[in-house]
Order: C-alpha cells, then structure tokens, then sequence
C-alpha cells in the first residue's frame, strides 16, 4: 500500500486526457478504461491507483494525504490554498477567471460594488489589492444571472469562450488571472515517494516539450 | 502487544519521551497559563498558524484569549539576555481553528525554545533535538531543512523587487517553478540569472551533499557565508541517524517578518501534514524588542492520533457473560483469575453491543466455557 502512488483524477473530461498523459509516462492502469461505475482503479504491477473525485475536491484529497498527487484547476488552488506543492502547469484546461457585467453596465467608484461568485476568496483579494470597496454574495451557480436579476453589479467568474456571457448580454470588463490544470502533490508524500514523482514529473513535462 | 502497550497511546509515550529527551539536554520545563492577553496576538497574527483566537473578557474587562500559540508567550514573559542563554521546553494546550472546519480544537504541543546568545552549538543541539524527535515518532521520518535568510538574499541578488518577495517565496515553498520563472520575466530578469536561480532552489538532497553545490552556484549572486554555516552545523552532528534523516530542500519557508535563518519542517511516513516545524526567529525577538537571538520547534501532537489507528483491533479480550443470580464473590474471584493471566475482561449479562472482543465466554455454576 505504501508503495502505491495514489492519483485524484478530476471528473470528466480533463479527467480522461490527463489520465492519458500518466498513462504515457509510465503509469498505465487499463481497468480505467473499462466502463463501469468504480471509482477506483489500480494497478499492481506499476504500482499506482488512481481514482475519480469531483474537480474541486481533488485539492483537499491530496493536502489530506489521501492522494499522493492530483490534477487540480489553478482557480481551485487560488480559491481554497491548499497547502500542496504545485509541480507543473500542465497547459490543458485552460481558461481564465475573469469579472464580467451587462455589457453596457459601467462602474461608480463612489458605491460599493456589487460581486456575485462561487469564487470569494479570489475576489476579495483580487478587489483588496485595487482598493476596492466590494460585497461579495457568494453563489453555488448560475452566476450569469446575478447582474441580469439585479443581484450583483459584477460576477466574478471562469470564462472559458465567452459563449454563455454574450448570449445573457453579459461581457468581460477584466480578466483577473489565467486558469490552467496543474499537477499538484501532498508535501509529505512527496518526501517518501519523490522518486515516482519525480519521474511522473520528467516524463508529463518531455510530453509537453514534445507536442510543442 | 503487552497490556501496557495498549493502553498507553502513542501520544503519551512519545510526549514522555520527549520530555525526558529535551531535559537530558538540559531544557528545564516552562509552566504557564492558559491565557494571554489578546493584544499580544493581534499583534503578531501573521506569526499564527490560524489568526482565529477563543477570547473572553475578564473579570477587570481586559479582553483575554485562550492561548493559539506558545513561543510568543515564553518569548514575552521571558527576560531578554543576549549574552547568556536560557534552554526552555513545554508540553502545553494551544486552542486553534484548524483550517476548514468551522470549530476551534484543542491541541497539545510539545517543543522547545533556546533564546540569548545562539551560537553554531545551539543550532546544532536543536537540529539534532528536532531530528531525535521525529525518530521518537517514527523510522520512516524526513525532516527537511533550508535557510530562509539565504533565499531571502538570493531572492534579492536575482533581482526580484522587494513588492514581489513574498509571492517569490510562496512559490518556492510550493515548488510552483513554472510561475516563478514567470514572475522572474515579468520583472525582465535575463534568461541566464532565472535558469541559475532556478537551478539552485531546485538543488535539493543530503545537506552534506547539496550545501557545497548551492554555494559555489550562488556565488556572486549573493553572500554565501549562511550556507557555509548551515554546513558547518550539520557537520557537527557527526555521523548520527539524527543526520541521516536530514534533506536539505527550499521548499520549506516561514515568514519573513518572524523567522531569519534556519528553518525546517519534519514529516512521518503516513501523515499527511509535517509534524514538527521549527526554526531562528531573531525577527520575531526584534519585533518584539528582544536583543536575544533565538531558535525552537514544536511537535504537533494532535496528529499522532493518526498513527494509533488500527493498533488495538479488541477493546477487551473476554466478555464474561454471566446468568443472574450468580454467587457475586465467586464470579468475581473468576473475573481476578482471568485478569491475572493477562486479559482484559468485561463482565456482562447480555451480549454487549459495540464493543469489540477476543472471545466471548460464559460463567455458570463456577465454571467457564468459551461460548465463541
């Protein structure tokens, strides 16, 4: 068991690609690709286990030390600072967190600003370090609506096309950091099996040169 | 498993063993209260693991708190002698909001503090006490160190300005390499500073080893004398297992404001989290208007739970089932007997739920049968 280098997978779909990228570094496990409704796979011949999380749990599954590592979007990491070791940027998944309104709506620095986000803790700092004077209404979804309600001035929010916003007349007023997955590991995992880390690091990161 | 073995959890034995360690070293033990005036806290947040304190008003309306920490007390009530040295230890209660649960905990800490005039000796003899602590733990332990003074300059001779410092370091201690070298561009640093710089954080491995190549990288970029320091030190621990767990990494950072020179975090195969952290807090002293330098760790006892898990697969080893009406001298003499041949025994009339036993047997008419 101590042996095992246990893998959180995100859900879906960047799930899948990134799993073909461990597969290539030497760490396949074909039971994966089975269809069937486990959670969990492994394989004890490469040693390794991998299983299916929600997206944004993967962060607490590896700061918990119940993955030795995982693939977390950067919004996740800037939202809930796990404390991890963030190894690579895996340039898959990629999107930005971004403030977005009514297309026509213009803001007045002399009221207090209106944020509707699943994301609190990225727009309050990101507000905090311009100043800015905000009420965060924290939402679960269906954030686009927010500003159509008259609920929020702003959202704060991922934005991938753009496709949902232009569609709610809503348009992008600023974009607060660029979001991509990345391979994160539990700082004390990493200290007994960095040989394995190491080596999944070196291999994802040749790939990645490679399709460059 | 001897009895003894299982009913003295591992966080008694090693909190013993600890103890009797730092004191053999000639730490004497530092008592103190509960709480603590608030102020001191509010003061120092950043140095707290969680700025989140239990406080009360009392009775004189002062505003207290239940102390969150331990080495901000023993370093105010403590007297400032730079020229001598006072060797404490404490097996104390911190109260902390441990992070994403919304309720505060209980958590028994045990560590030591050296303050006054700390020479090569001193960060040697409490390396070495922190190493030995973690092997009271464990076999399969790691205690990464790093000097946060050193980074700090390094950071500095490679050019990052003093507004991006901290996020330099974040990203160090997440070994996030892809956002600093990003960082290092953004400010125009040349290619060639940022492939050294991040050659040498990335340097990491016996101190012995990786020390000397960190030094002769880093020279010219900055003053090398605390490498050649820290060298020095883990040299004087001699050929010990205390040194054999040592792994020089960046990795391990603290902040700025507090701590200044060595640094370094312990791990145990199995937990998730380190369990020790310690480090030179000459800031904190100065902030605090100490003229004393000063190192300590402390040893987060609250994770060893983790370890006990599974260790005891019985709560007793005989469940005594007896009928009503027996003769209460003679199944009590029965019960003494079992007992003195080393069981733990529960004597009971009905099949108890929820407890886990070895096996069940049955007293009747002065005897006993093994029922399972």
């Amino acid at each position: 068991m101590n042996n095992m280098l246990n893998v959180a997978l995100p859900k879906g779909r960047l799930g899948e690609k990134v799993y073909a990228m461990f597969e290539k570094a030497g760490f396949p496990c074909p039971s994966i690709l089975e269809n069937s409704r486990k959670l969990i796979f492994e394989n004890q011949e490469t040693c390794v286990r991998y299983f299916w999380v929600k997206p944004s749990d993967v962060a607490i599954y590896v700061e918990r030390g119940a993955a030795d590592v995982g693939v977390a979007g950067k919004d996740i990491l800037l939202e809930y600072e796990p404390d991890v070791y963030e190894l690579l940027d895996l340039d898959i998944g990629k999107c930005r967190m971004a403030v977005a309104a009514m297309a026509d709506f213009r803001d007045d620095p002399q009221r207090t600003l209106r944020v509707a986000t699943k994301f609190s803790n990225i727009a309050a700092k990101y507000y905090l370090s311009k100043g800015r004077d905000i009420d965060i209404i924290h939402l679960n979804g269906s954030i686009e609506i927010a500003p159509i309600l008259g609920l929020s001035d702003v959202i704060v929010d991922i934005v991938e096309t753009g496709t949902t916003l232009k569609e709610n007349n809503l348009a992008v007023k600023e974009t607060i950091v660029p979001i991509s997955a990345r391979l994160i590991a539990n700082k004390s995992s990493y200290n007994f099996k960095s040989d394995k880390i190491d080596m999944l690091v070196r291999e994802i990161t040749a790939q990645m040169e490679a399709s460059k | 498993m001897s009895l003894q073995d299982l009913l003295i959890s591992t966080h008694e034995k090693v909190s013993f063993s600890l103890r009797d360690l730092y004191s053999r070293y000639g730490y004497t033990q530092y008592k103190m209260s509960k709480f603590e005036e608030y102020d001191l806290y509010a003061r120092n947040k950043d140095f707290l693991i969680s700025d989140k304190v239990i406080t009360f008003t009392d009775l004189s309306g002062k505003l207290m708190a239940l102390k969150p920490d331990v080495t901000l007390s023993i370093v105010k009530n403590s007297m400032d002698e730079p020229d001598a040295l006072q060797k404490l230890y404490y097996a104390e209660n911190v109260y902390r909001a441990q992070k994403g649960a919304h309720a505060y905990k209980e958590i028994m800490q045990v560590g030591l503090e050296c303050m006054g005039k700390v020479d090569d000796y001193c960060l040697c003899e409490v390396l070495t006490l922190a190493t030995k602590s973690l092997l009271t733990i464990s076999d399969n332990v790691v205690m990464n160190i790093s000097h946060l003074g050193f980074l700090s300059d390094l950071i500095d001779g490679i050019g990052i300005s003093v507004q991006n410092k901290t996020k330099a370091i974040q990203f160090v201690g997440q070994k996030n390499y892809h956002e600093l070298s990003l960082l290092c561009r953004e400010m125009q640093i040349d290619e060639e500073k940022i492939a050294k710089f991040l050659q040498i954080i990335n340097t990491t491995g016996s101190p012995e080893t990786v020390l000397p190549v960190i030094s002769r990288l880093a020279a010219g970029i900055t003053d090398i004398a605390p490498v050649e320091r820290l060298l020095r030190v883990v040299q004087a621990i001699g050929d010990t297992d205390a040194k054999k767990i040592l792994h020089f990494d960046f990795s391990v950072v603290d902040d700025l404001h507090y701590y200044n020179g060595l640094v370094f975090k312990g791990f145990v195969q199995g937990l998730p989290q380190s369990i020790l952290s310690g480090g030179q807090y000459d800031k904190l002293m100065s902030k605090m208007n100490r003229r004393s330098c000063a190192i300590g760790f402390a040893v987060y006892m609250d994770m060893l739970e983790r370890l006990d898990v599974g260790k005891e697969s019985y709560d007793v080893d005989i469940v005594l089932i007896y009928e009503d009406g027996v003769e209460a001298s003679e199944l009590r003499s029965c019960v003494d007997s079992l007992i003195a041949q080393g069981n733990r025994v529960m004597a009971q009339q009905k099949v108890p739920q929820n407890v886990r036993y070895r096996q069940m047997m049955k007293y009747a008419c002065g005897e006993v049968s093994i029922l399972e």
